[in-house]
This record gives C-alpha cells, sequence and structure tokens, in this order.
C-alpha cells in the first residue's frame, strides 16, 4: 500500500534520512521505533509531502506521492496525527473533529463518521462544545486521533501518541489502536519511542538510528532481538 | 450651554460615521494579519486604488458612483490575489524582515504607479446619488448622505465577512489556518488557497472603503498614508487578527478623532482671552498616534486580541 523507497531528506545540508526504505502493507499496524532524534518524525513528514524529499520516491497505492501537495496527500487518503498533536486550541472539540473531515464532501459520511468517533470516545462526545486547548492532554490525545479518523482514511500515521501522557493513558491510547486493528480496516504506522507497547501492538518493525533503519522484522521478534532488549529496554 | 450639548451630538455623530470608515479600512488589514501574520503596508494605496478606480469608471461608463463600489471591490480582490500570488507568497520564506520591506515596497511601487498615471493632482467626485445630499436629524445635526452610505455599507461588509469566517465551511479553513497553518494543511486544507482568499477580502474590503470615501475625500497618490496609519492604530487597538476588535476599535477612533472640536466649543464658550485660538482640533490625528503608542506599551495584544 505505501512504499517508501531510499529516501533521503536533509535540513539545511545535514542528512536527517538516509536511503530509508519501508513499506506498509494494506490492513497491517508497522511500527518504526527509535530513539529521539533518530528521524521518526522526519518520516512521517516526508511521506506528508511536509518536508522536501532529496532524493528516492514515495509510492502510495501504487502511485508517486513525493511530488504532490500535503493536502493532496491528504486527499488520497493518507492521515498524519502529528506528534504534540496540533489540535485547532481555541475551537471546540466538535469543531477540531469536522475539520479533520475537511475532505469529506457528503453530510451523510461526515455525520456518519462524527458519530463513530464519539462512540469511540464517549469523552469527547460529552465536551465537543469545550474548547480543545483546555481539555487534559489524554483527552487530547483522543481529540488527536479522533480527528484523524475523521475522513476514514486509508492509511492513518500516528506520531508518538504517547508523547507526555502519564502511564495510565499511554495505555489507553494504545487500546485504542487495538480497537482500530479489530473494528476497521485501517492501515497503521506508527512511529513511537515506547518500544515494546509499540511493537506489542504491531505486526512488522522497523528500527531507525540516527537516520537509518537499522533493522526489521516481524514485530515479536524484533522485540525479542538482543539488540532491542539491549538498547531500547534496557534488559 | 445648548451650544455645548449640540456640538457634543455632532462630534459623535460624525464620529461614529468616519469610526465605522476607519474599521472598514482596518478589516482587511486585520483579515489578512489574522491568517498569515503578516503587515501590509501597502493596506491604504489598496484604498488609493478602490478610489480611484469608482472616481474614474463612473464616468467611462455613464453610471452612479455607487454602482461602481462592486468592481472597486473586484479590483481589490483582484489585487490582493495578485499581490499574493506575484509577491507575498516568495516573501513568506524569508525572514520577517524581509516581509516587511516587500509590502513597504508594494506600497512604494504602487503609489508611484498612481503617481505617474494619475499625476498629483488631489481629485473628488462632483456628482452621484449621494453627493451633496444630507438629511436634517436635529437641531444643527446634518447626517450628510455620503458618510451615512458608507457607515452603513462598512456595516453590511463586517457582516459579510463575519459570516464568511463563523458561519461556512471556508471560513473554518480559514480559521483553522490562522490558527495553525501546517496542523491546517494535516487536515487536507490548501493553505495557499486561504491564504490568496484572505488577501481577496481584504483587498476587496478595503478597495470598497476606498469607493465610498472618495464621495468626500480627494484621492491623491499619496493619500494611504494617513488611512494605514489609521488601519494600524485601529487593528493595534482592537488586537491583531481580529474582526470583532477592528469593528469597536474603529468605532473608538472615529470617536476619538471627533473629540477635539467638543474642546474648541467648550473653550469657546469660557471664552478666555487667547485660547480658542488654538484650535486643539488639528491635532486630532496625533491623539490616534498618541492612543497607539499607549496601547502597545500597555496592552500590546489589544482589546481583543488572541494572537500572541
Amino acid at each position: 500500500m505505501l512504499e517508501v523507497k531510499g529516501i533521503t531528506v536533509r535540513y539545511s545540508g545535514l542528512p536527517v534520512l538516509r536511503e530509508v526504505s519501508i513499506k506498509v502493507d494494506e490492513g497491517r499496524t508497522v511500527g518504526v521505533v527509535g530513539a529521539n532524534g533518530a528521524g521518526k518524525s522526519t518520516l512521517l513528514k516526508a511521506i506528508m509531502g511536509s518536508v522536501k524529499v532529496t532524493s528516492g520516491e514515495i509510492n502510495f497505492q501504487g502511485q508517486r506521492i513525493d511530488k504532490l501537495a500535503t493536502e493532496q496527500i491528504v486527499r488520497r487518503g493518507i492521515i498524519y496525527v502529528p506528534e504534540g498533536r496540533r489540535l485547532f486550541g481555541p475551537l471546540s472539540v466538535e469543531e477540531n473533529l469536522l475539520l479533520g473531515a475537511f475532505t469529506v464532501e457528503r453530510e451523510a459520511d461526515k455525520q456518519k463518521n462524527l458519530d463513530y468517533v464519539y462512540e469511540m470516545f464517549p469523552r469527547l462526545a460529552e465536551r465537543r462544545t469545550q474548547a480543545v486547548g483546555s481539555m487534559s492532554g489524554g483527552e487530547q490525545q483522543m481529540a488527536a486521533i479522533g480527528r484523524g479518523l475523521m475522513s476514514t482514511p486509508k492509511l492513518l500515521m500516528l506520531d508518538e501518541p504517547s508523547l507526555g501522557l502519564a502511564p495510565l493513558l499511554v495505555s489507553e491510547v494504545f487500546e485504542t489502536v487495538r480497537r482500530l486493528q479489530e473494528e476497521g480496516d485501517t492501515t497503521v504506522l506508527m512511529v513511537e519511542q515506547n518500544v515494546l507497547e509499540a511493537l506489542e501492538l504491531s505486526d512488522w518493525a522497523y528500527i531507525l538510528q540516527t537516520g537509518e533503519i537499522r533493522s526489521q522484522g516481524p514485530a515479536q521478534e524484533v522485540l525479542a532481538s538482543d539488540e532491542v532488549r539491549k538498547a531500547f529496554l534496557g534488559m | 450651554m445648548e451650544d455645548l450639548g449640540i456640538q457634543v451630538l455632532k462630534s459623535v455623530v460624525s464620529g461614529l460615521l468616519m469610526g465605522l470608515v476607519f474599521a472598514l479600512v482596518a478589516l482587511g488589514l486585520t483579515v489578512i494579519f489574522g491568517v498569515m501574520d503578516i503587515v501590509n503596508f501597502a493596506h491604504g494605496e489598496f484604498l488609493m486604488i478602490g478610489m480611484y478606480t469608482t472616481l474614474l469608471t463612473s464616468p467611462l461608463l455613464g453610471i452612479d458612483p455607487v454602482l461602481t463600489l462592486p468592481l472597486a471591490g473586484l479590483v481589490g480582490a483582484a489585487l490582493g490575489v495578485l499581490s499574493y500570488y506575484g509577491l507575498i507568497r516568495f516573501l513568506l520564506r524569508g525572514p520577517m524582515i524581509a516581509q516587511l520591506f516587500g509590502t513597504f515596497g508594494l506600497m512604494l511601487f504602487l503609489r508611484n504607479l498612481a503617481l505617474l498615471t494619475m499625476g498629483s493632482e488631489p481629485r473628488i467626485l462632483h456628482k452621484g446619488w449621494l453627493v451633496g445630499k444630507s438629511f436634517i436629524v436635529g437641531p444643527g445635526v446634518v447626517l450628510e448622505s455620503t458618510k451615512l452610505a458608507a457607515a452603513v455599507l462598512s456595516i453590511v461588509s463586517f457582516a459579510l465577512v463575519w459570516w464568511l469566517i463563523n458561519r461556512t465551511k471556508v471560513g473554518r479553513a480559514l480559521t483553522a489556518t490562522s490558527l495553525d497553518a501546517e496542523g491546517a494543511r494535516y487536515m487536507g486544507i490548501s493553505t495557499q488557497k486561504m491564504n490568496a482568499l484572505a488577501w481577496a477580502v481584504g483587498g476587496a474590503s478595503v478597495a470598497i472603503a476606498g469607493g465610498l470615501l472618495v464621495n468626500f475625500w480627494p484621492v491623491e497618490p499619496g493619500v494611504g498614508l494617513l488611512f494605514t496609519m489609521i488601519a494600524f492604530a485601529t487593528v493595534a487597538l482592537g488586537g491583531f487578527g481580529s474582526v470583532r476588535g477592528a469593528f469597536v476599535a474603529g468605532v473608538l477612533i472615529g470617536l476619538i478623532v471627533n473629540i477635539p472640536p467638543i474642546w474648541d466649543a467648550m473653550l469657546r464658550m469660557i471664552d478666555a482671552a487667547g485660547l480658542a485660538d488654538l484650535q486643539i482640533h488639528s491635532f486630532k490625528y496625533t491623539m490616534v498616534y498618541a492612543i497607539y503608542f499607549l496601547i502597545m506599551v500597555i496592552k500590546p495584544q489589544g482589546l481583543f486580541g488572541w494572537k500572541q
């Protein structure tokens, strides 16, 4: 479904990603883990057309997307739930969710998606008129993921969804991803520092280290590998 | 004593009317700033072009000046979109200082272009449905129809822009862009188009203000500066990016500008030797800048400011 072929991204001359290739198959959950500054967010932003790719190509459903503008990539069905959530703080929960459905043309579809998100996150329904910026970090993360689901994405990309959340809320966020896997056919590409929980959820895993893919494999195997146990889990 | 009462009433009425025009001039500036954090120094030149549009097309097309207002709006919108795609879009990649100098350059360009093509002679509309007509609404209080029409159309324009921003899908996209452009792009919103839209709305509203203004205010290539300065003060007072703020602050500044005549009237009443010759009203625009300065020091975010 998504194929990133040897992309290199530079920030003011310095390579942040070097010849990175990843593949995400339809219906799967793929995790990209790595330390802070490894280039995980840059990878997702490159897919979104938000940072320029110096070389390599990105294909989605058989078509090249690395020359497209961000809003065109969104219209193709890739939704990015950014690091730090980037909610529209002064706007209400519902206004934020409806902005997530900006590319949805039919009113009926919009309403259906809204009902689905409210059913999935009852807390958002309770607070639909509240300014989203006044909610707690966990609730904001729910709103961000909910907003991402408002256009029934083909590929949902989550950037550090557990960042800055209390441990209890972290499990709640991953529980949400698990529900998405069970209920729908959403394909998920997740980038996480929280290696253990992210890999437990994923089908396939990549380890990104200083801008390069270090290893990859079925998530359970990667999780059990010495490399991961030593570098990330401290075992 | 009765004299003073009439003077106060007159000042308040003309202050309100003029204030609504100031508000309309400031509307475009605050919309553009709100969406993309750019201060358009050429704003007054857009106004000047709106004035010339009405002044020139009315006799050319043989229609009343009022009927040329949609045309002025169209010219303003086109000018805004052209400025955005031809210049501003590129300035956005540069530092803040480049943006300042960029719109400043646009101002100089438009002003000198007008000087070249129109000459420096101040010109005003001499005929039309509105020109020279007035209503007497009370003892000594006269409403000029030119100013009344300008005030009413200002309210209509504000209502339209408010509706666009708060009640339409494209308005919500505009708000999202102003809050977080990158975040808005992740929603599938084309922020390029939203920026262009802000420039179109900004250009159209200020050009319409120009078309109304030229009924009672002479136009020459340098006319923009005074209005740019007043618009800056209005936007600073109301809060950068706030439409409601521009409305309230415009009216406030209209009133402030018209307060000094009250003092003159009081001075005449006291009739203290020599005091009446001071002509305090000639300092009215000084008052505006004094208030602009005060706001910047005391409450930089303005009355209704929501941007940092």
